[in-house]
């Protein structure tokens, strides 16, 4: 019951968060010199022409009510109008997002599926030739830019052996869209297009594995070093002395504390997998957020700017919140601890 | 090495004991390869960055130069990293980089470190209402992913090199701030404070001559990785061509130029890349040797 308070507390403060990055965003955005309508029109405009598109996207009024205008709008679902598009800016979000979910959803499955047996591993054989490739491996996958590690993928496996191929979701002419979930690799499922399946599968794996390489790193580090840090503890020698395989012992009694701190850093990796989806979208030509987003930067279209901070923020902020579901039930220290304070 | 704890005014006796500590340590410190290896590369970006002027084989290529009889060239003797697509020499165009990389590392650190740090300070010290609004500030910054900031703020001021650094600057004190805040958290009642306390001591003495010298070491290793990540965000930015603009030579700009001559001219865009690895990887190698030196949390 404590823990359910708990679980209420966190989310009201993930919404207080939403609210104060809404605000932070609006003010930079407003407060800043250049004219939006100005920008939008072009140089050649007349003042007139200017003032009439002030007053038609509310410039005029005073700040706070110009908020109160955007939050209004946001928890209509309407983002406003993008000045580049011309269509709404959530109708523009609904074909991006899932473009990156799909690809930021493949990259978390590849990390924990590579990362955490990598780290097993090299606990396993600490010191031996295992451990030391692992451990430089995961070093380059966490200092090398992602946005570097997509370029050198795009040039050894795409152009220089062929293997794959290195744009978009879909090969050219695949007519193919997602529109039941707008995941293509459950949607191709779901209308029985195994072909379009594995066609958007091999898209799929060069951006998620330049995108997966710093959080892959950081995963085997972490589970290397708690499963470390667990093996000296009593009662997994107290395992091994009863005679208990070195198999089950790895598996139930080790791997599972050693969880808790990988499921702690998967928080703090999740964000920056949100902003490394960026840069390697923008290399593979993924057509997700982030194309989305730079251009609107470029263009200064402020109402799509907020759109995918504010989506990406809320994304971000609920799958925290997620995790820390997880990591209550996981560990009942952090359920009590939580409920007490 | 148990840290001697550093306490305002020391005697003889501890002030050699602190010389004789930082010998001890700076052995420890040689005998970690990768350690070592990380300061040389930190101090190799250093002097590349410093003496560019002279080192470059051609410095008129970190700017407008063009030479478009050499266009193109791939990596020879003359031209170690090849041209790029007027004829520039990449491998000066690279030391040049280093410039702007140590520049953004020198101006955000600069900026955000002692401000941060201060805030920690003040949060982690006064408690109460104090503390509140400095946490709930920070966290609100912490909530969001970096580049995501970085690139919301930067959208709302022009792309330029200087915007970035100032968008950058703005959600990086909050990582220190956190982190001074649970260190002085866990210091506020050791026994120094308490008879700095009894002795009279005033607030502001607790906090820059007790708690400050305290947080070294734990804001020294912070400092050098983040170092190695600063230029990381940054490289992210002018990659998306947020940050510095053409033609001054940034490295990440310079990556994402090159990616339009792939695959063929593959060096344009290889090269710079991998002089950014190599200063992340620098930095880190030595953050993560100096935090095994100091014997450091560093969360």
């Amino acid at each position: 019951m404590e823990y359910f308070f708990f679980i209420v507390r966190r989310l009201l403060w993930s919404v207080l968060v939403l609210i104060g990055l809404s605000v932070v965003i609006f003010l930079i955005a407003r407060v800043v010199p250049g004219d939006p309508a100005r920008i939008a029109l072009g140089p050649l405009a007349t003042a007139e022409q200017v003032t009439n598109l002030r007053h038609k996207m509310g410039l005029d009024r005073p700040l706070y009510v110009q908020y109160g205008r955007y939050v209004s709008g946001l928890v209509r679902g309407d983002f406003g109008q993008s000045l580049l598009t011309q269509r709404s800016v959530a109708s523009d979000l609904r074909s991006a997002f899932p473009a990156t979910l799909e690809l930021v959803l493949v990259t978390i499955v590849l990390a924990m599926a590579l990362g955490i047996p990598t780290g097993v591993l090299a606990a396993r054989f600490k010191d031996s030739w295992v451990d030391n490739v692992s451990r430089v491996l995961s070093l380059f996958g966490v200092v090398t830019p992602s946005f570097f590690i997509a370029l050198l993928l795009q040039l050894l496996v795409g152009y220089f052996l062929h293997v794959l191929p290195v744009n978009g979701r879909l090969s050219p002419g695949a007519s193919f869209t997602p529109d039941i979930t707008g995941l293509v690799l459950i949607d191709a499922l779901l209308r029985g297009q195994p072909a379009v399946w594995l066609d958007g599968l091999r898209h799929l794996i060069l951006p998620a594995v330049s995108l997966a390489a710093a959080s892959l790193g950081q995963i085997a580090r972490i589970t290397r070093s708690s499963m470390i840090d667990v093996s000296r503890k009593d009662y997994v020698e107290a395992a091994r002395a009863f005679g208990i395989p070195d198999i089950v012992t790895t598996f139930k009694y080790m791997l599972k504390p050693s969880f808790i701190p990988t499921l702690t850093i998967l928080g703090l990796e999740f964000a920056s997998l949100l902003g490394n989806a960026f840069l390697v979208e923008m290399v593979f030509g993924w057509p997700g957020m982030a194309a989305y987003g730079v251009r609107a930067i470029l263009h200064k279209d402020f109402n799509a700017i907020m759109g995918v901070v504010m989506v990406t923020g809320a994304f971000f902020v609920l799958v925290n919140l997620l995790i820390d579901v997880l990591l209550g039930t996981f560990d009942p220290r952090i359920r009590i601890r939580g409920a007490r304070s | 090495m148990s840290a001697v704890p550093a306490v305002a005014g020391g005697t003889a006796t501890e002030e050699s004991a602190r010389r004789r500590a930082w010998r001890r340590g700076w052995y420890r410190f040689r005998r970690n390869p990768a350690a070592v290896a990380g300061l040389v590369m930190v101090l190799l970006v250093i002097v590349a960055a410093v003496g560019a002027p002279l080192l470059a084989p051609s410095p008129e290529s970190a700017g407008t130069f063009v030479n478009f009889a050499e266009r193109h060239q791939p990596p020879s003797l003359h031209h170690l990293f090849g041209t790029d697509n007027v004829g520039r020499d990449v491998f000066s165009r690279v030391l040049f980089g280093y410039r702007v990389s140590l520049l953004l590392v020198v101006f955000v650190l600069g900026l955000s470190v002692p401000f941060g740090v201060f805030l920690g300070l003040l949060a982690g010290y006064y408690g109460g209402w104090v503390e509140t609004v400095i946490m709930r500030v920070t966290d609100i910054f912490l909530a969001i992913p970096a580049l995501v900031m970085a690139l919301a703020i930067t959208a709302a001021l022009t792309p330029s090199l200087l915007n970035g650094m100032i968008a950058i600057s703005l959600l990086w004190w909050n990582w220190h701030t956190r982190l001074i805040y649970t260190t002085v958290n866990s210091l506020r009642n050791e026994e120094y404070v308490e008879a700095a306390k009894l002795a009279g001591a005033s607030d502001a003495h607790i906090l820059f001559r007790e708690l400050l010298p305290n947080c070294v070491s734990v804001i020294s290793v912070k400092v050098t990785l983040d170092a190695g990540f600063v230029i990381l965000i940054g490289a992210g930015l002018s990659f998306l061509g947020l940050g510095a603009q053409p033609p001054t030579p940034d490295l990440g700009t310079m990556v994402a130029a090159g990616a339009n001559y792939l695959p063929e001219d593959w060096w344009e865009s290889v090269m710079p890349g991998f002089g950014i690895l190599f200063a992340i990887l620098g930095f880190n190698l030595l953050g993560d040797g100096l935090r095994d030196l100091l014997d450091v949390e560093v969360s």
